[in-house]
């Protein structure tokens, strides 16, 4: 066993952990934030997307233990006061989901996007940075919309929309 | 996964005196090729030895005509460099292309080389620029580090700290990727230092990366893209598997060879 402590959307957390337990596993099963989902298991999809200190990664490929000391944020955490993020907004407003089950992945890797690329995305730039995440309802036309959208309202776009 | 012991050692010294005592230890860098490898149980290390913990293995550097880059530097750095963009272009625009922008977050260009997987980009970048892997014993030369496939000049207890890299006066990288898996199919590293051209060629050979010599010389009287026409590696030590037989993978690495050039020569 070894101890891991960590920071979990703004909470502490202090766990006993096999050493091969996944960041995921971490996650969903002695957290029980199940909002982060387990796709492929082998990095290629990016359901499992969350951010350690503030930059996206895959959460099936790290081992919590390499988390001592860090800032996760997972989907749970992103919404502020009972109002959703603006990303996740968007991908209402434009249905970028259809079954879901890439949905919290795809959000987190859209937030990293932005952080990295700014609030004015064009659509052949959101398509190339979301190659690490796999829709497979093929839906990603209204994901492209989303993230598009989720950018300009983070950068305070949509509140100039609604005036 | 198999079970192991994890260590989160504070310090090089640390790290090595662990590693040196462990039976079957492995070091993790940024685990996004051993991880995987661990959870497919194509590799089974007794300890784990996390480097994550240790001080001064990142960071990117500038040395008069050298580039230093730290082992665990991670992807991500290395591709948003201005520092890496302003010496040496091609290599990051080699990171831009590998894997997908989670998984440039966390891997590390200690963690490729020492991996040395013979589809993977650094050690294309290494062999045709002339590296010099830097370890917490020695120094070793790109031409005598890769030794095949997963397979490197590495001893026990050995750990890479940084890379340095020469400067070229033109480089280029072009890649012909598995649209799934993002590996190279063939990727070729063409760098021009004073009168000295090399060519790497990584993906393509079935004993990992590897010197084009032949390019080489054709590219040493000039350096254009013509003076590679006709020219073919030979299918004799091409990789043959599902995705691309030998035959096609000796054509892209001439197509491939001859786009890195053109890049090299637009800066």
């Amino acid at each position: 066993m070894t101890t891991v402590s960590l920071t979990v959307n703004g909470q502490s957390v202090t766990k006993d952990i096999d050493p091969r337990t996944l960041l995921v596993q971490l996650l969903r099963e002695h957290l029980r934030l199940t909002g982060t989902h387990v796709g492929c298991d082998t990095s290629q999809c990016g359901a499992c997307v969350v951010h350690v200190n503030g930059v996206s990664v895959k959460s099936c490929t790290m081992l919590a233990a390499q988390c001592e000391g860090a800032f996760v944020t997972t989907i749970e955490g992103i919404a502020e006061g009972g109002r959703l993020h603006p990303m996740q907004e968007a991908f209402r407003e434009h249905h970028g989901l259809q079954c879901g089950y890439c949905t919290p992945g795809m959000i987190m890797s859209a937030i990293d996007i932005v952080n990295r690329k700014g609030t004015a995305l064009d659509e052949a730039t959101v398509r190339h940075e979301l190659e690490g995440n796999i829709c497979r309802c093929t839906g990603y036309h209204n994901i492209v919309k989303a993230v598009i959208a989720g950018a300009e309202a983070m950068g305070g776009g949509m509140r100039q929309a609604a005036e | 996964m198999y079970a192991f012991e994890f260590h989160r050692p504070t310090s090089l010294r640390q790290a090595a005196n662990l590693l040196a005592k462990a039976e079957d230890g492995r070091v993790l860098a940024g685990g996004q090729s051993l991880l995987p490898m661990m959870k497919l149980r194509l590799a089974s290390p007794g300890t784990v030895i996390d480097l994550g913990g240790v001080p001064g293995m990142t960071g990117i550097e500038r040395k008069g005509r050298s580039l230093v880059i730290g082992a665990m530097t991670r992807h991500a750095e290395v591709e948003n460099s201005p520092v890496v963009k302003e010496a040496i272009p091609a290599l990051a625009h080699l990171v831009s292309v590998l894997g997908d922008p989670a998984v440039r977050n966390r891997g590390t260009i200690g963690g490729s080389l020492a991996n040395n997987d013979p589809s993977a980009d650094y050690p294309a970048a290494c062999l045709a620029l002339g590296a010099t892997i830097v370890t917490n014993r020695r120094r070793i030369a790109a031409d005598e580090f890769f030794q095949g496939v997963f397979t490197t000049a590495l001893e026990e207890g050995e750990i890479i700290v940084k890379v340095s890299f020469p400067v070229p006066s033109r480089a280029g990288y072009e890649k012909f990727r598995h649209p799934a898996s993002r590996f190279a199919l063939a990727g070729v590293f063409v760098a021009k230092r004073g009168g000295e051209v090399r060519v790497a060629v990584t993906g393509a050979g079935d004993s990992g990366v590897f010197r084009w010599e032949a390019a080489e010389t054709a590219l040493q009287g000039r350096f254009v893209p013509k003076s590679l026409d006709g020219l073919k590696p030979s299918t004799d030590g091409m990789n043959s598997d599902i995705h691309a037989d030998a035959a096609y993978r000796a054509h892209l690495v001439a197509v491939m060879a001859r786009r890195a050039v053109e890049k090299a020569l637009r800066r």
